[in-house]
């Protein structure tokens, strides 16, 4: 689905990756480890098309990136689920709506997706604080509201950059349990974390597949992860 | 920039959910309803003034191409047979419809707005004067004066040809004047409302970059912004339009001042269908302004 294939990326004159080679097949659950700035979330951006790779090869759902329109891109969004870090959502819409975004901008009809819709806000715990807006959100909810904004369309796969860095201990295993809930429905999973803790918590229960970063190249982690 | 009808369309129905992607606040709201409304304000008075000068030119045109004087500038004791003899030169020129020798109380009113209503006509050497109507066809101007010269040797013609053309040609400059003001006032109306999009595309560059995370096309984006400026656009062009239809409206009628031009500024018969067109061609200049300026920047974002 997701493929490098010795990318490099520069960015400012300075090359953050190098000799990357990843494929992400369906229903594999990966997680990318290495330092803050090892290069982790420009990875991530390859990964769902934001960014060009340098040199190398990247093929999003077997198409060459390099090739791809900016709507050629939206469907690859549409097929890939992002949790960010800080969220990032739309702060004047309720969270309900904020989670219907992906449906909105491709024209599905709401009305006809109410009934899921609902079930996800379940899903991920957030019934109750469906029509608050984003900023009343505590860290842990707003993560949870922006896994299931990254779900709603079902995507194929799913990335997400440090989903449990602004939660507790608690919510980053309720996380991870919606997470792997996911990749058993066969889904793929990309995260990139530095808990160490959360790593070893996910191979308790899936085939997880560990990667780092270091000195700007991908690498399997050790066989202590 | 090419009109595209599909667009248009999308714009009339909308998307409830589209509108609701953009942040429904800031000041660029204010800047192009603002904008809008005092173009459009500006715009009918310029509409009105176009309108007003074409018809003075018209006027102008008609009436006095069909008219002319002779004016017998003779001793008293010829005065009655020289006016006798050119009217009887008139009656027989083709192309004249009637002649009549004014009275002694219309020539005193035509010159009471300048020496008073007490003029003593019959002691000043005032010339007679003969008002011409002419034909359709009109007369033979040269060739009436060579006989009035041979048989009226008083009489002078005046076809108003001298100062008529450059009435008629000062009416319709500013009637071309108005219509470049018009099309002055779109060009700016299209600049300030480019600029309100550009600023309101740059201050909501958060709101787009979530959109484009979650799969929205650049054309998705820009229907938000391009619907929510037009209608914009629409509603403060309304608003001015109907201020300045007020403020003609409110003028006083020609028949409580006299000189009829700055009082016969408003709207009449079909051209009062041209103030509701105002609004609706400042919405157009704000969707194709918007719709450039959303694409453009749309496509400068990384």
């Amino acid at each position: 689905m997701i493929e490098l294939e010795d990318v490099a990326y520069n960015y400012g004159g300075g090359e953050l990756l190098s000799e990357v080679s990843l494929s992400l097949s369906p229903g594999s659950f990966h997680f990318l480890t290495g330092p803050s700035g090892a290069g982790k979330t420009t990875l991530l951006k390859l990964c769902y098309g934001a960014l060009v790779p340098t040199s190398g090869q990247l093929r999003l759902f077997g198409q060459d990136r390099r090739e791809m329109a900016r709507d050629d891109i939206a469907t690859v969004r549409r097929r890939v689920g992002v949790v960010h870090q800080d969220c990032q959502f739309l702060d004047h819409l309720s969270v309900e709506d904020n989670i219907a975004l992906p449906l909105s901008v491709s024209g599905r009809d709401l009305l006809a997706e109410g009934a899921n819709l609902k079930e996800l806000i379940g899903w991920v715990g957030l019934r109750e604080r469906a029509k608050a807006r984003p900023p009343e959100l505590s860290g842990g909810e707003r993560q949870r509201a922006a896994l299931a904004r990254a779900v709603i369309m079902s995507p194929d796969v799913i990335l997400a950059d440090e989903p449990t860095g602004n939660v507790d201990w608690e919510m980053s295993q309720r996380l991870l349990r919606l997470l792997i809930e996911l990749n058993l429905m066969g889904k793929t999973i990309l995260i990139a974390t530095h808990d160490l803790a959360l790593i070893r918590a996910a191979k308790a229960h899936v085939q997880a597949r560990v990667l780092r970063i270091a000195a700007r190249r991908l690498q399997l982690a050790g066989a202590d992860l | 920039m090419k009109l595209d009808i599909r667009a248009l369309g999308d714009l009339l129905i909308g998307d409830v959910q589209a509108d609701r992607v953009v942040p429904p606040t800031g000041f660029t709201a204010w800047l192009t309803l603002f904008s809008a409304g005092a173009m459009a304000f500006l715009a009918v008075f310029a509409l009105a003034l176009s309108l007003a000068t074409g018809r003075l030119a018209e006027r102008w045109g008609d009436e006095l191409a069909r008219t002319a004087t002779v004016r017998i500038s003779a001793p008293e004791a010829q005065m009655a047979a020289q006016t006798t003899a050119a009217l009887r030169v008139l009656e027989t020129t083709t192309g004249v419809a009637r002649a009549r020798a004014l009275d002694d109380a219309e020539q005193a009113a035509l010159l009471e707005p300048w020496f008073g209503p007490d003029l003593p006509l019959d002691q000043l050497p005032i010339p007679r004067l003969i008002e011409v109507i002419e034909t359709g066809d009109g007369f033979d101007a040269e060739g009436l004066r060579l006989r009035l010269q041979a048989e009226v040797p008083g009489a002078v013609l005046d076809d108003h040809t001298r100062w008529r053309a450059p009435l008629v040609q000062a009416a319709d400059r500013l009637r071309l004047l108005g219509w470049l003001s018009l099309l002055l006032i779109g060009g700016a109306t299209a600049a300030m409302i480019t600029l309100a999009a550009n600023a309101a595309l740059a201050a909501n560059a958060q709101v787009i970059q979530v959109l484009r995370l979650v799969g929205a096309r650049d054309s998705y984006i820009a229907r938000a912004f391009v619907r929510r400026f037009t209608l914009r656009a629409l509603g403060g062009a309304a608003i001015g339009t109907a201020l300045a239809c007020l403020a003609i409206l409110a003028l006083p009628s020609t028949d409580a001042v006299a000189g009829g031009f700055l009082t016969g500024l408003g709207f009449q018969g079909w051209h009062r269908l041209w103030p509701p067109v105002v609004p609706l061609l400042a919405a157009v200049v704000a969707f194709a302004a918007t719709r450039t300026a959303a694409h453009k920047t749309l496509e400068e974002m990384p």
